[in-house]
């Protein structure tokens, strides 16, 4: 008996250490990402500053998880993105995105896609699952 | 799609994200602080008034509206219990605007 693929989304909406959403938002994809499920996470609000590339957090004496993003693409989580709208109320471009991983056959630094909240709004209504961080 | 607020749009700006990416036909429940996008003549108001043209269907959750004393409500704005909750998840995949 063959099943559908899960389609699972994960948002994040909160900006990264004032909580520990993003933390433990990052903890759960990586969990489901040992399971046969398409997953994807789409960065959203103040979430898009948890991609911003350069997060120097030893003085709050906490680990960070840029390196952790840095392999997002090692563990098979390639559908990342980012709202545009949320993007450039805040000032930033694609060039200020952290690095997820490289591209298998180019080597090429992959980078969140920056999308339209119309084509998120289209990807969240063909999920199965739907998880907010 | 059914879409849950639970953050007073005079704290956050959760529901005006969430109607960013709402389309014609999704469900909006407003719950907890979420109700008081519900009330008439706010300086808000015109958030939730702008779904119901969008073709969005909104519910507020009556409890909660009870709770806060907020006896009237945007004209189109449906009122519901915890059981339509409950059918309203049922019936639909959800996000939560947390």
């Amino acid at each position: 008996m063959s099943e559908e693929k899960k389609k699972i989304m994960f948002t994040v909406r909160k900006p990264p250490h004032g909580t520990i959403y993003v933390y433990e938002g990052l903890e759960v994809k990586l969990i489901m990402a040992a399971y046969d499920a398409d997953i994807s996470v789409v960065f959203m609000d103040d979430g898009v500053y948890a991609l911003k590339a350069g997060q120097d957090t030893k003085a709050l004496g906490i680990k960070g998880f840029e390196a952790t993003y840095g392999v997002l693409v090692d563990y098979e989580i390639q559908n990342v993105y980012v709202d545009r709208t949320s993007m450039e109320e805040r000032g930033l471009t694609e060039e200020d995105l952290l690095v997820i991983g490289e591209d298998e056959d180019t080597e090429e630094p992959v980078r969140p896609k920056m999308v339209e909240s119309s084509e998120i709004a289209a990807m969240m209504a063909e999920q199965h699952n739907i998880l907010s961080f | 799609m059914l879409h849950t607020v639970n953050k007073s749009p005079f704290q956050n700006s959760a529901l005006d994200s969430c109607l960013r990416f709402c389309q014609p036909g999704d469900v909006l429940l407003l719950l907890e602080d979420g109700v008081y996008g519900a009330a008439p003549g706010t300086a808000k108001s015109s958030l939730v008034e702008g779904a119901l043209t969008k073709k969005i269907k909104v519910y507020a959750l009556g409890a909660d509206l009870n709770a806060r004393a907020l006896k009237e409500t945007i004209k189109g704005v449906e009122i519901t219990d915890y059981a339509g909750f409950v059918d309203l998840v049922e019936a639909n995949k959800i996000h939560s605007w947390l």
